[in-house]
């Protein structure tokens, strides 16, 4: 009856362990402020990630011979969305558990499985994504960063751009091109680098707010051994997309703006006026249908299913919903934004409007999205 | 899905595929009753998907029989098949013997309350019910008070004064004015459904009945888009219009889940949070739906010959029965306001 399918999300209790996550979470973010809870999963604390690992929670459907716990996608996706609704400070593993993980898992190399999985799921080696460039942005079968053949291994030469928290990162997959400028996605392979690495220079990148997340990543003549390639030579783009699935469907991607949304209802009191009741009414339901359609594509992978077309539509959905909170906020709360200010909701609001621009960006952008769905919908 | 469910979806599909066409819809739309084709429906026993099974349903779980109000809303079904299910559902759970044939809800509307008094060894009902979904044309399934509580009235078709009216897609909305004597056998006690559900329960239809609509809307709009040709292409080939086709389709899935959301809490007991978020946000994808699906259709998909419109037509109906965004969004907002900002997250979860 539908064109587009989204199963009901699979059936379980983990109330028991949403309550241990909730607890957790109350004790070790007692003091955090709500400014620094907006950062949503940009907030880095590499403490806080060990702690993480040591109570099993990252790498949590991971098999156990890696370091993983055999739980279920369900139990993953509550420690995920508590966490982003406590506005935890999650970036230091987020990225290993969300898709480097999952990568390796698929198609890395036992040796390259068993040294770094049980790392990644003790919170304690974190991952950058090298994908996007300075000409190679939505287009990312332009990329030009290039790994020639040598002996022993690979030369790699090219710059990656806005790779987040390469700064801190121990390890990046690499997308770059092995094969000719003229097969677009034949000719692309994944490292798997460490940073180290003699000739790569990481560069930070501010963004409109100030802040450093971003990176100018360059190598020159970075030397990466052969046990270095990361599935199959000239596989990169098949790879690729399979990880974008994992990386577009999650809470992180209805989430970003929650904490200004939980500082409105601060605002607005016990007893908000009819506008404000029914405009925190209707992004509430949202939310509530936003969470259904995310649950359900859990719950496809978890069936190893390849929900690409729903996580594009779940990230499409949720970026409008996550954009639109503080344009709705700042019309039912009289405050100007600013990030100094020692009033929550003002902090808050200003980091969200500084922010808000990249929710449809990253990730994939919207219209690459919709041209995703379309495909999808069997008009291109 | 069971089986038994899936062959219910599988034959109620022909049945309506063959049944309600662009001519049969239309023919609706003059006010004509389709008896031929009522009948068509209850001898497939749709209106007893909703029985319990010892009251001689089928015995199918709450949210796979909901599946028939979908699809119900996916053709544009011009009878009170999803009004029907649920009535019967009430009757028998009172205990109160089925009339057979169509039934009807009331009251609909929030500020309407029937009223009850004992008369004459039976009972009288007085009172008003406005925008009644086939009041003129089914027997009435009344919840009216009685000292306090409420109880469940049926009172057979033609017993109430009528005065007609429609929706925006000609679908019967009636104000009903009841001062009837029913006999004792027609009236007892509510199983625990008041007013206030009652709006809850009908919310919820129309919610499955939009999302079937908006699903059948996206198939319609993307099979046009792929025919139409205009500059020498199918108008499907060019971005601005698949950018258009993207957002229906996550309007149709947004709706799609926010059905199941209420079907669930329908089978789990109604209660109001999830079915509230449930209307608003099917009745918001809705409007954006069909905006986007009459801008891909063009000047033809705006005629009356065209049948986009038995659906548009009824999504912007649907949207505001049973209690509109605004009502609905009130309702969590508060419920929002009193758990507080700590008690937000909590509430989303739970809900």
């Amino acid at each position: 009856m539908d064109l587009i399918d989204f199963p009901p999300p699979p059936a379980q209790d983990v109330e028991a362990l949403r309550a241990e996550v909730r607890a957790f979470l109350a004790e070790e973010l007692a003091t955090r402020r709500p400014q620094d809870r907006a950062r949503s999963w940009s907030g880095f604390d590499a403490d806080f990630s060990r702690k993480v690992g040591a109570r099993g929670w990252i790498g949590m459907t991971w098999p156990k011979r890696y370091g993983g716990h055999e739980r279920s996608a369900l139990e993953r996706y509550v420690v995920l969305e508590e966490m982003l609704a406590a506005g935890a400070p999650v970036a230091a593993h987020w990225f290993a558990d969300r898709q480097s993980g999952p990568l390796l898992l698929k198609v890395g190399s036992e040796e390259q499985r068993r040294t770094l999985l049980p790392r990644m799921a003790a919170g304690e080696c974190c991952f950058c994504i090298g994908m996007s460039e300075p000409d190679s942005g939505s287009d990312l079968a332009a990329v030009r960063t290039r790994a020639v053949p040598v002996e022993g291994g690979f030369v790699v030469n090219g710059t990656k751009l806005w790779t987040t928290y390469a700064h801190h990162a121990h390890f990046m997959i690499l997308f770059c091109r092995t094969g000719g400028a003229e097969e677009r996605h034949g000719g692309t392979s994944q490292f798997l680098v460490d940073l180290k690495t003699p000739g790569i220079t990481i560069r930070p990148i501010a963004d409109l707010a100030g802040e450093h997340h971003f990176n100018e990543v360059v190598f020159e003549d970075a030397f990466l051994p052969s046990s270095a390639l990361l599935g199959q030579l000239g596989d990169g783009w098949n790879q690729v997309v399979g990880e974008l699935a994992f990386e577009r469907s999650g809470p992180e991607r209805f989430l970003s703006s929650f904490t200004l949304l939980v500082e409105l209802v601060r605002a607005l009191g016990p007893n908000p006026s009819e506008q404000a009741a029914v405009a925190a009414g209707r992004l509430t339901a949202h939310l509530l249908v936003l969470r259904r359609l995310s649950r359900s594509v859990a719950g496809m992978l978890q069936n190893g299913e390849n929900p690409a077309l729903q996580a594009a539509l779940v990230k499409d959905l949720g970026a409008i919903f996550e954009q639109e909170i503080p344009d709705i906020a700042r019309q039912l709360v009289d405050a100007e934004p600013s990030q100094r200010s020692t009033r929550d909701f003002s902090a808050v609001l200003a980091h969200t409007i500084l922010n808000v621009p990249s929710f449809s960006l990253r990730g994939g952008t919207r219209e690459i999205l919709r041209g995703i769905i379309a495909r999808g919908l069997g008009l291109r | 899905m069971s089986d038994t469910s899936q062959i219910l979806v599988d034959t109620a599909t022909r049945l309506f595929e063959e049944t309600f066409t662009p001519r049969q819809l239309a023919l609706a739309e003059t006010g004509r009753w389709l008896g031929t084709e009522w009948q068509a429906v209850e001898d497939m026993g749709l209106p007893l998907a909703l029985v319990p099974e010892e009251a001689g349903g089928f015995g199918l779980p709450v949210e796979e029989a909901l599946n028939l109000i979908r699809l119900a809303g996916a053709f544009a079904v011009p009878l009170p098949l999803a009004e029907t299910m649920l009535a019967n559902r009430i009757l028998a759970s009172a205990g109160l013997e089925l009339p057979g044939g169509p039934v009807t809800l009331a009251p609909v509307r929030a500020d309407d309350r029937p009223t009850l008094e004992r008369r004459d060894g039976g009972w009288l009902l007085s009172g008003t019910a406005q925008r009644v979904p086939w009041g003129r044309a089914a027997a009435i399934m009344v919840l009216a008070e009685h000292d306090g509580r409420t109880l469940v009235a049926l009172v057979p078709a033609g017993q109430a004064e009528v005065t007609p009216d429609i929706n925006l897609a000609y679908e019967p909305r009636d104000t009903l004015r009841f001062e009837t004597v029913l006999p004792a056998e027609r009236v007892a006690p509510s199983p625990g459904v008041a007013a206030a559900d009652l709006r809850r329960l009908g919310a919820a239809l129309r919610c499955l009945a939009m999302a079937g609509a908006l699903g059948r809307i996206l198939e319609m709009t993307t099979a046009y888009a792929n025919e139409r040709s205009q500059f020498g292409r199918p108008i499907g080939k060019f971005q601005a219009i698949q950018q258009h086709l993207a957002v229906l389709a996550g309007q149709a899935a947004a709706a799609r889940a926010a059905g199941d959301i209420a079907a669930e809490a329908v089978a789990q007991g109604a209660s109001a949070l999830p079915i509230a978020a449930a209307k608003v946000r099917c009745g918001e994808a809705a409007g954006i739906a069909a905006a986007i699906a009459h801008q891909v259709h063009g000047a033809m998909g705006f005629t009356h010959e065209h049948s986009l419109h038995f659906l548009t037509k009824r999504l912007w109906s649907w949207r505001d029965e049973f209690g509109g965004e605004g009502e609905w969004s009130r309702l969590i907002g508060r419920e929002v306001a009193q758990a507080g900002a700590d008690g937000l997250w909590p509430l989303v979860t739970a809900a």
